[in-house]
């Protein structure tokens, strides 16, 4: 019989003992097979880490002195953590920027795609271009907007002079305590809105125009239309875009490191930020992990709310 | 009210979630709120909690 598949030629090639094994094989055991690489990869690079990490937040350990003793010192780690005004401060500056970046960034996201949603003469063009700044590595947009924010040449001081009336060199949206918490907001919102639009985009395309007809013929209202129809129907997409810019922007380190690297002062010190300083910089392994730790729960404890939260509105 | 203590009471999966999704949220809003230290101290243990029990609870019937 001509063997003519690649399946048939790798059949035959196969030695007989080794074709008796393989045929010898459950479902369940190659299944099995198939998957023992995926988890351990998995134990190897996600499990195998966090309890590293969870261990290393008992002890005093710095891995820029190997050859010193390791104390395990218990819960002090955790202690000064929590004791801690300049951290305590750290994670007021997260929220600030967390809060803000999400509110802002899920109103402009949701009202382009609404826009562009509408069928208009270089609808394409557009979105190509909104989507334009998502594209650009955080290093170039830090980089760009700092010279946007130079109060001598920045564009950005000339239009709100223009706005306001005041001196463009007359404040500095990176170098002042109460508006680089703002500086580093306008920055991420300005690049990743068009992540938010884009969700929404989708979930404004999902829904079938016959729902919008049947509510023309009971009458309703474009605003009616809007309340009982389209928000419901978005709802799952905006919280999964919710979601996904919460978990990453609790992370955010490379756009603010370029921006404003922590200052002035700690103002604009995310957690992130912080938590590289003491493992990298000062080489606190020890208690960076118990900060590590610290933050894992509450990313993961938010997480679980909200899925669950996600499950139910999709539910309905 | 008596439904939600009845079905706590009887383990059921639902009103736990709502204690511990109410426990972590609380932690979350004292790690990061602006207004006593105390609070913000004792924010990862109430988080914590939080997060276990939701673990351990989303395995109870519904």
């Amino acid at each position: 019989m001509m063997k003519n598949t690649p399946i048939e030629k790798i059949a035959s090639a196969t030695p007989d003992n080794v074709a008796r094994h393989i045929r010898g094989l459950s479902d369940r055991s190659i299944a099995w097979i198939f998957v023992a690489p995926t988890i351990f990869l998995l134990l190897a690079i996600n499990i195998f880490p966090l309890i590293w990490t969870v261990w290393l937040s008992f002890t005093n350990s710095r891995v820029n002195r190997p050859n010193r003793d390791v104390d395990w010192v218990g819960l002090r780690n955790y202690e000064r953590i929590l004791t801690d005004s300049d951290i305590w401060n750290t994670m007021q500056a997260t929220a600030h920027f967390l809060i803000w970046t999400i509110v802002l960034q899920v109103l402009i996201g949701f009202m382009l795609a609404f826009l562009i949603n509408k069928k208009f003469k270089g609808n394409d063009l557009w979105t190509t271009i909104i989507v334009f700044p998502m594209m650009l590595s955080p290093a170039v947009v830090g980089n760009f907007w700092t010279f946007l924010y130079q109060p001598q040449i920045g564009l950005f001081n000339y239009v709100i002079a223009f706005f306001t009336g005041a001196d463009p060199a007359s404040f500095s949206m990176i170098g002042d305590v109460h508006l680089a918490p703002w500086a580093i907001v306008i920055a991420d919102t300005w690049m990743w809105t068009p992540f938010v639009m884009l969700i929404c985009l989708a979930g404004l395309r999902s829904i079938p125009g016959s729902i919008y007809e049947a509510a023309e013929c009971d009458r309703a209202s474009k605003w009616r239309q809007f309340w009982t129809i389209t928000v419901p129907m978005v709802l799952p997409f905006l919280m999964l875009a919710v979601l996904f810019r919460g978990i990453e922007n609790f992370k955010m380190f490379d756009l603010v490191v370029q921006l404003t690297g922590g200052g002035p002062g700690n103002t604009t010190t995310l957690t992130s930020i912080d938590l590289k300083r003491e493992a990298f910089e000062k080489w606190r392994t020890g208690y960076s992990s118990a900060y590590a730790v610290i933050l894992f729960v509450t990313v993961f404890g938010l997480a679980s709310i909200y899925v669950k939260a996600l499950n139910k509105v999709k539910e309905r | 009210m008596s439904d939600f203590i009845h079905n706590l009471l009887r383990l059921r999966r639902g009103p736990w979630e709502m204690v511990a999704s109410v426990l972590i949220a609380l932690g979350v809003a004292m790690l990061m709120q602006p207004f006593a230290i105390t609070l913000y101290t004792y924010s990862f243990i109430t988080t914590l909690i939080g997060t276990v029990m939701f673990i351990i609870v989303s395995h109870f019937p519904e």
